[in-house]
């Protein structure tokens, strides 16, 4: 395994991405916010595909098979929550009655 | 570059990067509240592609443990998410991060067996496996621990011992000794020790802190999943991990030292403050007093005349509502005092609750009308015109010590100022202090009214009472 430079730039240019896109962001949206971009980490997903798709022995197919596991939750659990947060958020006109 | 760079890892490399791009896109969406909900869904589309594109990568060649690891973690996740109750979304949130923190954890391990095992192990290549390890295993546990502290499975109280920093400290540092160790002379029964050590320290870090501020440890947990995910996607030359982690890592800071903010306190006081300590010392001289004092009781049709004979009432909604599920019954109260001529609002602590924005959503599920939800700076000017604040199971939000008390742990957080307004009706279960521990002034005052009881049956009773004027 190699560790190019060009990954730390990477990492440098994605710290004022991460800082810059969310800056603005108002208070009533910090819990959604946590909760979608804890989804997005959910992407380690993929870095356990990758561990669970190798041919290897027994031990790595139980650590790879729970890392996928816990990935998918990430994923699949973040998202959902987050959408049943945001949809409390939508105005429904239709339902006043008052 | 791969030697063997075909077409298909072109596709799948231009797939890495939509994805990242849909991330990029999808969290600023997410910073607004017009755009948020789509913001999610660009980024739950963006996972979706890398997640395929990964499948078609050459150097995943069996896919039945993927698919099974899939399928259960998948209905895990479903199940979860979908019968989780919206007070407990807190809690929630953090275990999904410590999922995401476990699974950085397992990659980082399993790459550095096959380093070993392969003599392939170079010392920079160990030192970031080592380091997402490290991280990855401290968000799981520290996560864990945490939905512990909000689910009430574990004391919400810090737990405190002597020389706590001073042990933990000699024990980070063991830790970092020991993956030095590794980085240098590779060794698979010391890399169990290390994410033992690791785990361990996740719960060392949560331990200490207090529940009221567990909604900004989440964070700070969350930005360190983000870390550790950025780490194994080094590890593993996937850029698209780098990106995304990093991303996260970067906001999840930003986000952290925003909420800290909000209360009025630094991180370092957060996490090495032991608020709970602090405030055991500062109560001994103030809880004599606060025996001596009493509060004066009120009954509930005597609050229902003076909720529907206001002009104004402003609703102070605090962790106590959530506990209560009592948002529906708040907003059913509302409306009729409305329909009585009584101008309604809502004052709207950031931190009021476990998590910003937690009261918001809260009424937003009972459909209370989200022009009448007021930031504490806008409301706080106007207290002095009110003639009701109705506190709902809000404690230290509202303790004036925080304006007056130099001695007081929650000296110079912002607070609500219903202490200005002409009458305060606070519903409680009892005198028992809120989450920082510590007694509040505020409930012996003269201009204001307990109503003891928990905050729905309170809440229908006065609904109840106000129908009967």
């Amino acid at each position: 395994m190699h560790i190019t430079i060009a990954d730390f730039y990477i990492l440098a240019l994605a710290v004022f991405v991460g800082y810059e896109v969310i800056s603005k962001v108002p208070v009533i949206l910090h819990t959604p916010l946590m909760s979608g971009s804890n989804a997005i980490h959910g992407i380690v997903l993929v870095g356990a595909m990758l561990v669970a798709g190798k041919h290897g022995g027994r031990l790595d197919a139980v650590i790879g098979f729970i890392a996928v596991v816990l990935g998918t939750i990430n994923v699949v659990g973040g998202f959902l929550v987050t959408d049943r947060m945001l949809q409390m958020f939508k105005r429904k006109p239709a339902e006043k009655t008052s | 570059m791969n030697p063997s760079f075909g077409f298909l890892e072109f596709v799948i490399q231009l797939a890495y990067l939509l994805a990242a791009i849909l991330f990029i896109l999808g969290l600023r969406a997410l910073s607004s509240a017009r755009t948020a909900r789509n913001g999610n869904l660009m980024a739950s589309v963006g996972m979706l592609l890398a997640v395929v594109a990964t499948l078609m990568d050459h150097q995943v060649v069996s896919y039945g443990v993927i698919l099974a690891g899939m399928a259960v973690g998948g209905a895990i996740g479903l199940w979860s998410a979908r019968t989780v109750q919206m007070t407990d979304m807190p809690q929630m949130v953090a275990l999904f991060n410590g999922s995401g923190g476990g699974a950085a954890m397992l990659v980082s391990m399993a790459e550095y067996m096959r380093g070993v095992k392969e003599g392939s192990l170079t010392r920079e290549g160990a030192f970031t496996i080592l380091l997402g390890a490290l991280i990855g295993g401290m968000s799981l546990t520290g996560s864990v621990l945490a939905f512990g502290k909000l689910q009430g499975l574990v004391s919400e109280k810090p737990l405190t011992f002597p020389m706590q920093r001073v042990l933990n400290l000699v024990f980070f540092a063991a830790t970092l000794a020991l993956g030095a160790y590794l980085m240098i002379t590779p060794g698979i029964p010391g890399l169990w020790a290390f994410i033992a050590a690791s785990l361990l320290l996740g719960l060392a870090l949560v331990a200490p802190i207090g529940g009221g501020d567990m909604p900004v440890v989440i964070s700070l947990l969350n930005s360190f999943t983000g870390l550790a995910t950025a780490a194994t996607g080094i590890v593993l030359n996937n850029t698209v991990l780098v990106i995304s982690g990093t991303l996260v890592g970067a906001s999840g800071t930003l986000l952290t030292l925003l909420m800290c903010k909000a209360m009025n306190r630094s991180i370092g006081s957060v996490v090495f403050g032991a608020f709970g300590a602090e405030v055991a010392t500062a109560s001994g001289g103030n809880g004599n007093a606060a025996g001596a004092r009493s509060a004066r009781e009120v009954s509930v049709e005597d609050a229902a005349v003076m909720l529907a004979y206001a002009k104004s009432v402003v609703v102070v909604p605090g962790y106590g509502l959530a506990v209560a599920q009592a948002q529906h019954s708040v907003r059913e109260l509302a409306e009729l005092l409305e329909k009585k001529g009584v101008q309604v609002k809502y004052a709207i602590h950031p931190v009021a609750g476990r998590m910003p924005g937690h009261m918001n959503v809260l009424l937003a599920e009972a459909n209370v009308p989200y022009p009448q939800l007021i930031d504490m700076e806008e409301i706080n000017p106007q207290f002095s015109q009110i003639d009701v604040a109705l506190v709902i199971g809000a404690n230290d939000v509202v303790n004036p010590a925080a304006r007056t008390d130099k001695a007081s742990p929650i000296y110079g957080m912002p607070i609500l100022d219903v202490d200005h307004a002409h009458h305060t009706i606070v519903l409680k279960r009892s005198m028992k202090p809120g989450f920082a521990g510590i007694d509040n002034d505020l409930f012996y005052e003269k201009k204001t009214m307990m109503l003891f009881g928990d905050a729905k049956d309170s809440i229908n009773n006065l609904v109840g009472a106000v129908k009967g004027l």
